[in-house]
């Protein structure tokens, strides 16, 4: 159910996606989702890469501050109340979203959001009792 | 630590006999060596010669060791107007080495040694080991840089006189230290205090665990550190971290060093006489009194250094330390008086940013100090690094670490500066002092 997300920290300047997007593209990891919180100077890139493991220690290895993450990955179905749907399922129950970030897919008309959550376990709990489909790593990353 | 502390001259290393010399009879050595390096620079070097001539001084004027407060002062400057030789008390053919600095502000000061003073270093830099509690058998990895720099060449007589295996790496190439430190076994290296946090840090992202090494000491010297830096190292590294005080200009490494009390650094007064002045008006200031450490060569032959002004601020500790040793230590060095710049109007030493920035999170990240001036008014920026420990993955996290060493550094410092968060590996390593500051204001 959970999904490896990795975070790492990068300068808010010019060219300073690029290095972590080409060590990827080198060892031949697939970028699936990718999310930029910054703020003006800094900025945490987030990524979901098909190998995690392998994507760290490389980002790792050429210096970079990396920290891999456990996150949610939710498909609903992309037309209005989609979203509003999902967050419905946790009104009420106190589960707190850390973050989240939302793309298509390509595969027709739906989304995947990504969610991260102060407690993982608590939010699987609550959305499975609501009948919501949580991906696995394997569905995530198939294209 | 196992082993016992030594408490007497009777069961130290024979080198450390004199860390153990009664008072009154060092007193009495340290005038008649006063007396006869007073009397040789006064003949052999002009420039000592005619400061004394201006202040109508001769080496008999010198009946008591307070009088060396009548003599005059020696500046880094001296060294390099007189360049490369013009200090010299011994000619060429007695002189069997010579050293210089790396030179960046201008043209490199020189310093020479006869064979005596080499072996008057070497006998010091024992002393220092000895007083760490290295000895015979102990596997010695020495990472000061070998070459015109005094710190490879000083420590590595010194590890070999007492008896200890030297693996004389220098600096560089962290890697392979780590290999060598693993394979060989090593007990105890010598570097600066910067190179060892960057070879802690090198060992984790190589999956070594430096607890699980044989190493138990480090000798770190050649620039200032910290109290909390020290237990950054130990905690780290599980070894027991000394510091070592030395400077070109007098020796090289072995001026002084800490004993295993960890009290202060004994200086080698034999050798080495220390005063403490006003940096301002140099005046001498009483013991116990913070000011600018100021050292005479008793013993030097190739290049005697009367009441050299060393610019390192500290103090003289006196009283007899539970070592045993009779010899007067100085406080750790945290600061320069050349170090200190002046932000508005307002003094800061780099020493409180480290302090700042090691009171959050209980690390030390790498940082560097950025002056700049924009409209006539002075810029001071402080970037730092950020370190696995420190990153999360939420921004407002990062936020708030952010403005925790933001206020730390306004509080410490006492005037606004800007921090920035840096990602790892952008701020230059030397391998030897690490650049601090960088002054980009024109004047």
């Amino acid at each position: 159910m959970k999904i490896q997300q990795i975070s790492l920290f990068i300068e808010n300047k010019p060219g300073h996606i690029a290095a972590p997007a080409r060590l990827m593209a080198e060892e031949g990891i697939d970028i699936r989702a990718l999310f930029l919180a910054d703020t003006q100077q800094y900025g945490i890139l987030r990524l979901i890469v098909s190998e995690p493991e392998k994507a760290a220690a490389t980002l790792e290895a050429h210096g970079f501050v990396v920290k891999v993450t456990e996150v949610l990955a939710v498909l609903v179905v992309d037309r209005p109340g989609g979203l509003a749907d999902i967050l419905g399922a946790l009104d009420g129950t106190g589960i707190n979203i850390e973050y989240m970030y939302a793309f298509s897919d390509v595969r027709g008309d739906q989304a995947i959001l990504i969610f991260r959550f102060a407690d993982p376990d608590a939010a699987i709990a609550h959305l499975q009792k609501a009948g919501i489909n949580l991906l696995g790593s394997k569905e995530l990353l198939k294209k | 630590m196992t082993s016992t502390l030594e408490t007497s001259a009777a069961d130290c290393h024979p080198a450390s006999v004199p860390d153990f010399t009664p008072v009154a009879e060092l007193r009495a050595l340290q005038l008649r060596r006063l007396q006869a390096v007073v009397e040789r620079a006064w003949q052999r070097v002009p420039l000592f010669h005619e400061r004394m001539e201006e202040r109508g001084l001769t080496p008999r004027d010198v009946g008591s060791l307070e009088d060396i407060a009548k003599l005059p002062f020696t500046v880094k400057s001296d060294l390099r107007d007189t360049y490369p030789f013009g200090l010299f008390a011994s000619p060429m053919k007695d002189v069997v080495r010579l050293h210089a600095s790396s030179g960046t502000t201008g043209k490199p000061i020189v310093v020479a040694y006869t064979q005596e003073d080499i072996a008057v270093w070497t006998s010091v830099m024992v002393r220092c080991f000895a007083g760490c509690g290295l000895h015979r058998g102990d596997i010695l990895q020495n990472a000061y840089g070998y070459g015109l720099f005094t710190g490879g060449l000083g420590a590595h007589y010194g590890a070999e006189g007492l008896g200890a295996t030297v693996v004389p790496t220098s600096g560089g190439n962290a890697d392979r230290q780590i290999m060598l430190m693993k394979d060989f076994g090593v007990t105890a290296i010598c570097c600066t205090p910067t190179y060892f946090l960057h070879l802690i840090d090198r060992a984790a992202e190589l999956g070594v665990n430096m607890k699980e090494l044989s190493l138990r000491a480090g000798v770190f010297g050649a620039e200032p550190w910290t109290e909390s830096m020290r237990r950054h190292i130990e905690g780290a590294s599980s070894i027991e971290a000394f510091d070592i005080y030395g400077l070109s200009e007098i020796i090289g490494p072995g001026v002084g060093c800490e004993c295993r009390r960890h009290e202060g650094l004994h200086i080698f007064e034999d050798h080495f006489y220390p005063e403490i002045v006003d940096p301002e008006s140099g005046e001498p200031l009483p013991d116990g009194c913070e000011g600018e450490l100021v050292l005479t060569t008793l013993s030097k032959q190739a290049m005697p250094m009367i009441r050299y002004r060393t610019r390192d601020i500290t103090q003289l500790i006196t009283g007899q330390c539970a070592c045993g040793r009779t010899m007067r230590r100085i406080g750790r060095i945290g600061r320069r008086s050349d170090d200190m710049l002046i932000i508005r109007g307002v003094n800061v030493f780099p020493s409180q940013v480290e302090s700042a920035l090691l009171q959050i999170e209980g690390t030390l990240p790498h940082y560097q100090i950025v002056l700049t001036r924009e409209q006539g008014l002075d810029q001071m920026e402080v970037e730092v690094e950020v370190t696995p420990q420190m990153f999360n993955d939420k921004i407002g996290a990062l936020q708030g670490l952010h403005e925790r060493l933001q206020g730390a550094l306004d509080h410490v410092l006492g005037i606004r500066v800007k921090v920035a968060l840096v990602e790892t590996n952008t701020i230059s390593r030397s391998e030897g002092k690490a650049k601090r500051v960088i002054d980009r204001r024109t004047s």
